[in-house]
């Protein structure tokens, strides 16, 4: 693998795996409250302890969101959201962290700008990749060309429905991590942790993936510890998208700081 | 995923198909053409493949094909009439225009063909549960209807707008056992409907199967609920040629999704003689950006997991439809339907609300039927095309119609009222003792100013 091509989303959690922890990514979308404000926030995510960060476009039909988050895209596109803005964003974070920053996006914004032309600017702008929840590899031709072209990283689902053949298949199709959905849902919180995200995991390990990150669901330390036991990272999504809404950047960077005291390997074994 | 489209590629696959080349009929999908596939979230791949191998399994089963026709024949009330439309026909320059009467069904229309199909194959999964969207309320009434019939337990997500527009048929679906979901997310209609069904699919996928109400969205829902709704086609095919000898010179329908048009459609492709005409929901007009006209104005874009023509910004961000008819308020088509523009197979034009609740007027009054808001773009489009293919012949009646009146119209009665300003500011029909005969107090007063502009228009 040449320099160019090296994974960033990749580096960043063998990174954590060096300090013996599992990473920490947090999720927030662009746009939300406004522009400038979710690239401050962004920035608070990293600066707290959040080694991966999740960058979501606001899209009209979110069918992945839970109320949490389609409320938060919702207002985000009302208050004039553009696609474009998310290299903005993107790129606002980047120059002042060392976060991989991916964007996480339902395909058909992407596939309006070209795939190619948004690849071509989200690796202007610094990013790692994207996070596709409504593209498998199946119909990804475009986005593997230009993810390879680019040196992206491509981040696809792997759920507990998930057929050993299409786990190998989506494995194989991924770079940087492979995102395993905990629960057959949608986004939001939830009390606890679904039993099936370890064994989404184990499988996932065992088909080939190096880094395997577990989210849907994950919304406090506890159960951060829990996951980080046995999965490469952690996804955090509503929780924090709902700290932003409450109490503002100052409460998103004090959520993190407190999740990632989960994050040791250590204290999940003791 | 399959290369982008090229006009080459198109023009090739009009030019087989002129010149004989392979039959349009069954297609299977995954794809057709540039359209179709599934851009589906990874959670629910498993399960389309449980409904596929089920459907497949299915329909080379002889034993699921006698259960489909007996429910047909003796619970839907299939085949389903072909009247010929005599008074309605000298609107439309003098061909005969004949309807397809789906208004007839159980339920009353088109909708019950590809539910009770989709149910029976939720019961061989061994799905106790399902889910659906409807915008008018007729594919919840038929979901609804078919989960009564086999047990099943029913949910369905409605727009908070349809729900409004249409609440006697959320009050149907209760009286069967439904519950019904008002969907306040977005634009309130069908495709915010969806969405949330969806969201329910995923989450509660292991005993629910998403009886998905019309021929779009991922593979294998497109070729699966045009199958169910193949029997529309077939049957008016066999009426036609016996009631006069010929193939039709043209067929219509409505689309929304499309699934009741598929399903006439597909009996006629392989016919070269015979012109498809497919009738979106023009809203206030085409140029106002208050549609639904997804094939005329749209370009192909991805919405609920086939891609397909949609209606979208420069942003990929959807655009809400308009239409009068929340049967039709949806943004997107079904994949097939827009590989059929493609080709050149099918002609898709706009039918503004206007000229669609002309044409229902004129049903009402010439056939004594009244029509869906749906089929009533159809009867307007006849009205059009009939015109159109008389233009200039000595025989007008020479020329054949078949439009598919796919759901009937008592849903309607309150827009249709509306529209055509049979309503006192109360909402109660002007001119009668509900309008009249108010309690006392100053209701009183404003029945009376009703009754005067009812005065005043006579």
């Amino acid at each position: 693998m040449t320099e160019e091509f090296a994974s960033k989303s990749a580096a960043a959690i063998d990174r954590a795996k060096a300090e013996g922890r599992a990473a920490l990514v947090g999720y927030l979308p662009a746009g939300y409250p406004t522009v400038q404000e979710s690239i401050e926030a962004g920035i608070a995510l990293a600066r707290n302890g959040a080694d991966l960060i999740e960058i979501g476009i606001p899209y009209s039909d979110p069918v992945m969101d839970g109320p949490v988050i389609q409320a938060a895209t919702t207002e985000a596109i009302s208050n004039g959201f553009r696609v474009a803005n998310v290299f903005d964003v993107v790129a606002g974070i980047t120059a002042v962290t060392d976060a991989a920053v991916l964007v996480m996006t339902y395909w058909n914004p992407v596939m309006r700008m070209g795939v190619d032309e948004f690849s071509r600017r989200l690796a202007e702008a610094g990013g790692a990749g994207l996070i596709t929840p409504d593209l498998v590899p199946d119909e990804a031709r475009e986005w593997i060309e230009a993810s390879n072209k680019y040196g992206l990283d491509r981040v696809f689902l792997v759920a507990p429905s998930s057929t050993p053949e299409r786990l190998d298949m989506t494995v194989k199709a991924s770079r940087g991590f492979v995102y395993a959905v905990s629960i057959m849902g949608v986004t939001g919180t939830r009390t606890s942790v679904s039993s099936s995200a370890e064994s989404v995991v184990a499988r996932a390990h065992a088909a080939g993936a190096e880094r395997v990150c577990v989210g849907l669901g994950v919304s406090n330390p506890d159960h951060v510890r829990e996951i980080a036991a046995y999965a490469d990272g952690v996804i955090v999504g509503t929780a924090l998208v709902a700290a932003l809404r409450d109490g503002g950047v100052d409460a998103v960077g004090q959520l993190t700081k407190n999740l990632s005291a989960g994050l040791g390997r250590a204290a999940a074994e003791a | 995923m399959v290369d982008a489209p090229t006009a080459g590629s198109e023009e090739n696959a009009a030019d087989a198909f002129l010149q004989g080349g392979p039959s349009l009929r069954n297609a299977s999908g995954p794809y057709f053409g540039n359209y179709g596939g599934r851009w589906m979230p990874e959670s629910l791949i498993a399960a389309l493949d449980e409904v596929q191998d089920t459907f497949e399994k299915a329909k080379a089963d002889p034993d699921f094909i006698a259960q489909l026709k007996d429910l047909n024949k003796n619970y839907s009330g299939r085949p389903s009439l072909l009247t010929e439309a005599k008074r309605f026909s000298e609107h439309a320059g003098g061909a005969r225009i004949f309807l397809k009467r789906e208004d007839l069904n159980h339920t009353g229309s088109h909708k019950i063909n590809n539910v009770l199909g989709q149910a029976l194959l939720a019961k061989r999964m061994g799905k106790t549960r399902v889910i659906a969207e409807t915008g008018a309320g007729q594919h919840g009434v038929a979901s609804a209807t078919a989960a009564a019939l086999l047990g099943l337990e029913c949910v369905v997500y409605m727009g908070a707008e349809d729900c409004r527009r249409q609440a006697l048929n959320v009050a149907r679906m209760q009286l069967l056992g439904a519950t019904v979901v008002p969907v306040t997310n977005g634009s309130q209609t069908l495709k915010d409907a969806i969405n949330d069904a969806l969201r329910d699919w995923v989450s509660n996928v292991e005993n629910t199967h998403y009886l998905l109400g019309t021929a779009a969205g991922a593979h294998p829902f497109p070729a699966m609920v045009r199958y169910f709704h193949e029997v529309i086609g077939e049957e008016a095919r066999s009426q036609i040629l016996e009631q006069t000898g010929k193939l039709p010179d043209a067929i219509a329908a409505c689309i929304g999704g499309g699934s009741n048009a598929i399903g006439l459609f597909h009996a006629f492709l392989d016919d070269a003689s015979v012109k498809i005409y497919g009738f979106e929901a023009g809203g206030e007009g085409v140029d106002t950006g208050r549609h639904a006209a997804a094939i005329t104005l749209g370009r192909p874009g991805v919405l609920h997991g086939a891609r397909s023509y949609l209606m979208q910004d420069e942003d990929g961000q959807t655009i809400e439809s308009h239409s009068i008819s929340a049967g039709l308020d949806y943004p997107s088509v079904g994949p097939e339907h827009s590989y059929l523009a493609d080709i050149g197979r099918v002609t898709y034009e706009a039918v503004t609300d206007t000229e669609a609740m002309d044409a229902f007027s004129l049903l009402c009054r010439t056939e004594g039927i009244i029509p869906a808001i749906e089929s009533s773009h159809a009867l307007a489009g006849a009205i059009k095309i009939g015109k159109r293919l008389t233009d200039g012949k000595e025989n007008p009646s020479d020329v054949t119609v078949i439009v598919n009146l796919s759901g009937r119209g008592d849903k309607d009665v309150e827009t249709a009222a509306a529209w055509f300003n049979m309503l006192d500011e109360e909402g109660h029909v002007k001119g009668t003792t509900l309008s009249t005969r108010k309690p006392k107090g100053p209701a009183e007063r404003t029945s009376e100013a009703a009754m005067d502009v009812n005065e005043d228009h006579n």
